[in-house]
């Protein structure tokens, strides 16, 4: 018998787009499992969605609340042992607060809250989660956030770059003052990838501006497959 | 128990934009001499006083504040 491989998706207080992301892992192809904020069990998942939205209302900072959240402990612990684990959003806002990923997100220069279809290049499909794009591909993902701003030191941002770990990068003008216009951007090990925009999004024409949000979500099928053998 | 302030403040390098706009409101309210502002937070926490100074700058590090985007000052008041 062939195990479908089982993708966590986490629900804290205020997170909106759990939904959608565990309809993209179905449309991979994968067992949806949905993880609850205050239970810190992982269910046996084998990689982990942290998807949008607000979670505990944005209080004190974006994220920062959630990643003490005791689901995050173990999801911590797991992706310092190989798991791959999405943070989109607020979850990529969680996953920086965590520690997973470095830098942080700060509010949107010009203070509009942007929300359009975006278009973005993907820099590196050698990640976790970006194997099934090539790389230098554009693709078109809705982008909604007022705190969706990258920043981080320079030895950072000069590190990310020399190891090749901007996974997104938006493409036209900027829409929020991202450092070198940073949407994503993944850990040394390439397992943990962090993005502003939604590919959970865009898995359908007939809901999206695109289907181009599905190779995220088949992509940790195979890193998960590759790990296995 | 005592009093604790803790003062976060976006660092230095770190864009405002929140704070860009209200130095804006400012001068189109005709306030004159405003050069800029810039927004931050303060916690007032009331504690025992058995917890010692090392604790509480470590709840504002790991807590309060975000070390990669913000500087933060700890004083009993």
């Amino acid at each position: 018998m062939r195990m479908t491989a089982g993708i966590g998706v986490i629900t804290f207080p205020g997170s909106l787009d759990d939904g959608d992301a565990a309809r993209a892992v179905r449309r991979a192809g994968a067992d949806a499992v949905p993880l609850w904020h205050a239970d810190a069990d992982l269910r046996g998942v084998h990689a982990v969605v942290v998807p949008g939205g607000f979670s505990y209302g944005d209080y004190l900072r974006c994220g920062a609340i959630a990643s003490f959240a005791p689901v995050m402990g173990a999801v911590i612990d797991a992706a310092r042992r190989g798991m791959p684990v999405l943070g989109i959003c607020n979850g990529f806002q969680i996953l920086c607060e965590a520690g997973l990923l470095p830098g942080a997100l700060v509010r949107n220069a010009g203070l509009h809250f942007v929300c359009r279809d975006q278009r973005l290049r993907v820099e590196a499909a050698d990640t976790a989660w970006t194997s099934d794009y090539d790389t230098g591909a554009e693709i078109v993902v809705p982008l909604k956030s007022g705190e969706g701003r990258y920043v981080a030191s320079a030895s950072v941002l000069a590190e990310l770059e020399d190891q090749r770990r901007v996974v997104f990068r938006y493409l036209g003008d900027n829409p929020n003052g991202a450092a070198a216009a940073i949407a994503g951007i993944c850990s040394a090990d390439r397992r943990v990838v962090g993005l502003m925009p939604h590919p959970e999004h865009a898995v359908d024409p007939l809901t999206g501006p695109s289907a181009d949000g599905v190779p995220l979500f088949t992509s940790v099928l195979a890193a998960l497959t590759a790990t296995a053998t | 128990m005592a009093r604790v302030v803790v003062d976060v403040m976006p660092k230095p390098e770190i864009l405002d934009p929140q704070g860009q706009a209200i130095a804006g409101a400012l001068r189109r309210l005709g306030f004159a001499g405003v050069g800029s502002v810039r927004q931050g937070k303060h916690f007032e926490l009331d504690v025992d006083d058995a917890v010692d100074d090392e604790t509480l700058h470590k709840i504002a590090e790991t807590v309060l504040a975000n070390p990669v985007i913000e500087d933060w000052t700890v004083r009993r008041a």
